[in-house]
């Protein structure tokens, strides 16, 4: 039934190349979620999202130009640029995100030719949107300004309620689908789920979202996967779009990840713009304020995130997270310890995982399956009881 | 070595002065509740001029100076790292921000007694790790409350291509607005946690400090630009760190002053640094603090490194004239801006904070690779050393770009890997072997 997103993930760049050729409109690659699509719809310019490519033998391209303490996601990402992987994009742009991604954007803007680029002072202060929402909305004004110089045509209010409606729709869908995920028996796994969200970063979301209706249409919603007595996951952490994990936890393992938190998954696309009666861009710069925040925005005493992934793992029937962090990524460095600490307060049991592009998923098996097998020792005490 | 002694030297007259005065800005802290005072605690590019206005018993901790004095303290900084991890904090993160926490967990000042803790916490955020480490500086001593400016507006300058060289972009309005917009939520939070009565005078005064302090401490940098150089680099780390501690205090703006007429005696007597001066290099970023004796070791062969992007820029504030030279940025006051209200004080602040050069380096590598060229003519350098420092990952944003652009720009360029406040990742004997080689190439040891 998900076969199409997992063939549109796989195919990434096929897909882009052919929509340029059928549509003749222009595909403009961004670095970080934190990026108004919205805009760039209106404009009729496919955005899609910048990924690695999980090639541990590229990766070292990116040598010369990122210090080795950066992220291996950013250097996977411009490894898979110096490729020319990414030959077919038109442009680029970054929604100002952490340093390590910046450099990324910076050195590929450098380095790999482009018609267009644009760098989007994205605020990093959500806590005080009487300050970050209008110069936000500035920097949106000047960002449109650039794309209609570059496209040399004008950017009208209604095309943006038009960018915003597309993007809203294909978000409200997802939802729709993430809601089937909280049934005790869920009808999708989270490979499933990563399939469909990726590929929404990577596709017209018009044609993503027609996906997405077709499988209600095929009955998604009375689907039997047969998964309602395996352990349910949540995944929290740094970017993650690791199929090959995901398969040994999920398929390997018989446990089923039921939610995450992560710029791949339900941060990409949990809320909406709310256009009202406002002027789309004040609405759209609302949007990205007020969004659940990825760990370097959120200053919170107690962070925003956190309430959130809290109320993740009681709607969804949570049993355990695991905590997966990119090596060096200092955002999430910065706020594992004291997720830990708030989960084990609440008696939730996770367990913390870091990821490198060149560490063969298989390492994480044999602890995956001790956090798993916990579980079941849980449950045996929980008969002798009985 | 070399023993070819050409140029008479002397020690700074005011060393003891500045010596006495870091004393003392940290005795103040420690004891500013004694006096029924107020101390807060922030990074060291934050604003400082606006909690001034609370009064003049103000006292404040910089972290990054803070973490440095750690890492001068090797076996102090060993046991905060420790304490660090084993809190499941990862290694790989700021240097300094890990000693400051460690300091806090095992409750020891660096200066001796327990950690003094700050009533709030006022930060200025660029690096990713700006806010969070006081969010959790704050976690970690149980709710101390905190607010964070964030500075990330975007770039100040851009390219001009016909003058090949960087212009202010007139498109700034916005962005002061925004810093201006916090600033003014700040002082309605600070006035309600301390319950004080803001003072708007007193906020004019710490920013025309600022103001002249930072300028100041861009000119007495242009001076060592004279050959033989007045002032070596570990020397300039002594003196730049005022800046670094409260740039918004009279005292610093007086110091400073002392230091920059000192400095032009210094030139127009031909003072030198270094008595055998035969090269001279700059460097980049932070150095290793627990083994600063590598400037030593490169002055044995007449190689005095006249400063760098980050002694000269942190704290400093510069501008580019219309012929290119990167001099001292003027100041409101030397344009002749009256500033009379708080809405005055805090939109030249947001327009002089937005401007540091270092604060560019997070919006395009190029800038500093463009501004360190100028850097190397006019100081008239032979080469480069830099750090790729693997305890900071806001300031080596761009790093290897900018090697690779200095390098293309046929500057002799070093560098080593190593880490400013964690001496399990700096191996002197290796580094010591890649200045050798370095300076070998310069043609200095034969
Ligand atoms: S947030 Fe983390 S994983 Fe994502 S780019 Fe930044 S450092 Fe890398
Ligand atoms: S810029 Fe460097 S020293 Fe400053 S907080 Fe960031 S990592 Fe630490």
């Amino acid at each position: 039934m998900f076969d199409k997103f997992r063939e549109w993930y796989e195919n990434r760049h096929e897909y882009a190349k052919d929509w340029k050729e059928k549509t003749g409109g222009k595909v403009v690659g961004y670095i970080c979620t934190y990026i108004p699509e919205e805009i760039l719809y209106a404009a009729n310019v496919l955005p899609v999202r910048i990924l690695g490519g999980h090639e541990p033998e590229s990766i070292g391209l990116a040598e010369p130009y990122l210090f080795g303490m950066y992220c291996p996601f950013c250097r996977d990402c411009l490894a898979q640029g110096l490729q020319g992987k990414y030959a077919y994009l038109d442009g680029i742009v970054i929604g100002q995100s952490c340093i390590h991604i910046r450099q990324t954007f910076f050195s590929w803007r450098q380095r790999i030719p482009h018609e267009f680029d644009h760098y989007i002072p994205m605020p990093m202060n959500v806590v005080t949107p009487r300050a970050s929402i209008p110069f936000l909305r500035k920097e949106l004004e000047i960002f449109k300004s650039a794309l209609e110089r570059w496209l040399e045509k004008e950017i009208t209010d209604d095309d943006l309620r038009r960018g915003i409606e597309i993007v809203n729709k294909n978000r409200r869908l997802m939802k729709k689908v993430y809601n089937l995920r909280r049934e005790p028996n869920p009808k999708l796994t989270g490979l499933e789920a990563m399939y469909m969200v990726v590929s929404s970063q990577l596709t017209d979301k018009n044609e993503h979202s027609d996906a997405i209706e077709e499988m209600f249409n095929n009955g998604l919603a009375t689907r039997d996967l047969g998964r309602e007595s395996s352990i349910r996951l949540m995944t929290v952490g740094s970017e993650n779009d690791d199929v090959e994990f995901t398969k040994m936890v999920e398929e390997t393992l018989g446990a089923t990840i039921v939610i995450e938190d992560h710029c791949t998954g339900s941060r990409y696309f949990w809320e909406e713009v709310k256009l009202d009666e406002k002027d789309p861009l004040t609405a759209i710069a609302e949007r990205y304020v007020t969004r659940t925040p990825c760990p370097q925005r959120d200053w919170e005493p107690e962070r925003i995130r956190f309430r959130r992934i809290l109320d993740l793992i009681e709607e969804f029937g949570v049993q355990g997270v695991l905590l997966i962090q990119q090596k060096f990524c200092d955002p999430h460095e910065l706020d594992i310890p004291a997720l830990r600490d708030l989960l084990n307060e609440k008696g939730i049991k996770n367990y913390f995982l870091e990821f490198d592009v060149t560490v063969p998923v298989g390492q994480f098996r044999i602890r995956v399956e001790a956090f798993l097998e916990t579980f079941a020792s849980d449950e045996l005490f929980a008969e002798d009881i009985v | 070595m070399d023993s070819e002694n050409k140029y008479p030297t002397e020690g700074f007259k005011c060393w003891k002065k500045a010596k006495e005065l870091r004393l003392q800005y940290y005795k103040n802290y420690m004891q500013a509740k004694e006096k029924g005072g107020i101390r807060w605690a922030g990074n060291a590019p934050s604003i400082d001029a606006v909690p001034y206005g609370l009064g003049d018993d103000v006292y404040h901790l910089t972290g990054e100076p803070y973490g440095a004095t750690v890492a001068y303290n090797k076996e102090f900084a060993r046991r905060c790292h420790e304490v660090v991890e084993a809190k499941g904090y990862a290694r790989d993160l700021c240097a300094y921000m890990r000693n400051y926490w460690g300091s806090v967990l095992l409750n020891e000042f660096v200066f001796g007694g327990p950690f003094p803790k700050p009533d709030f916490m006022w930060v200025l955020h660029s690096c990713c790790s700006h806010a969070k480490w006081y969010q959790e500086a704050s976690r970690i001593e149980g709710g101390i409350p905190y607010f964070v400016i964030d500075w990330s507006a975007g770039m100040y300058y851009k390219w001009d291509e016909k003058r090949e060289d960087y212009v202010v972009d007139p498109n700034q309005e916005h962005r002061i607005q925004y810093l201006v917009d916090q600033m003014q939520e700040g002082i309605e939070w600070l006035e309600d946690i301390t319950g004080r009565e803001y003072d708007d005078e007193k906020l004019i005064q710490a920013a025309k400090n600022y103001f002249e302090s930072t300028s100041l401490w861009a000119e007495i940098c242009t001076l060592n630009q004279a050959i033989p150089a007045p002032m070596d680099e570990k020397t300039m780390y002594s003196f730049y760190v005022f800046a670094a501690l409260h740039k918004a205090h009279r005292e610093v703006v007086e110091f400073y002053k002392e230091l920059r007429d000192e400095m032009r005696d210094r030139v127009a007597r031909g003072i030198a640094a270094i008595p055998n001066e035969k090269a001279r290099i700059m460097t980049d970023i932070q150095p290793p603090w627990g083994f600063l004796e590598i400037y030593r070791y490169m002055e044995s062969y007449g190689v005095v490194s006249i400063g760098s992007f980050y002694t000269f820029t942190l704290m400093g504030h510069w501008e580019i004239a219309e012929d290119g030279t990167f001099r001292p940025r003027t100041t409101p006051m030397e344009k002749g801006i009256e500033i009379r209200t708080r809405e005055d004080a805090l939109r030249l602040l947001a327009d002089w904070a937005l401007g540091l050069p270092m604060a560019q380096i997070f919006y395009d590598h190029r800038f500093k690779s463009h501004i360190m060229k100028k850097i190397f003519t006019q100081w008239k350098c032979n080469g480069i050393i830099m750090h790729f420092n693997r305890g900071c990952e806001g300031l080596t944003l761009g790093v290897a770009e900018n090697k690779q652009a200095l390098v293309e720009a046929g500057i002799p360029v070093a560098y080593y890997e190593g880490n400013m406040g964690d001496e399990r990742e700096f191996e002197l004997a290796t580094v010591k072997e890649q200045i050798t080689a370095f300076i070998e190439s310069l043609g200095l040891i034969k």
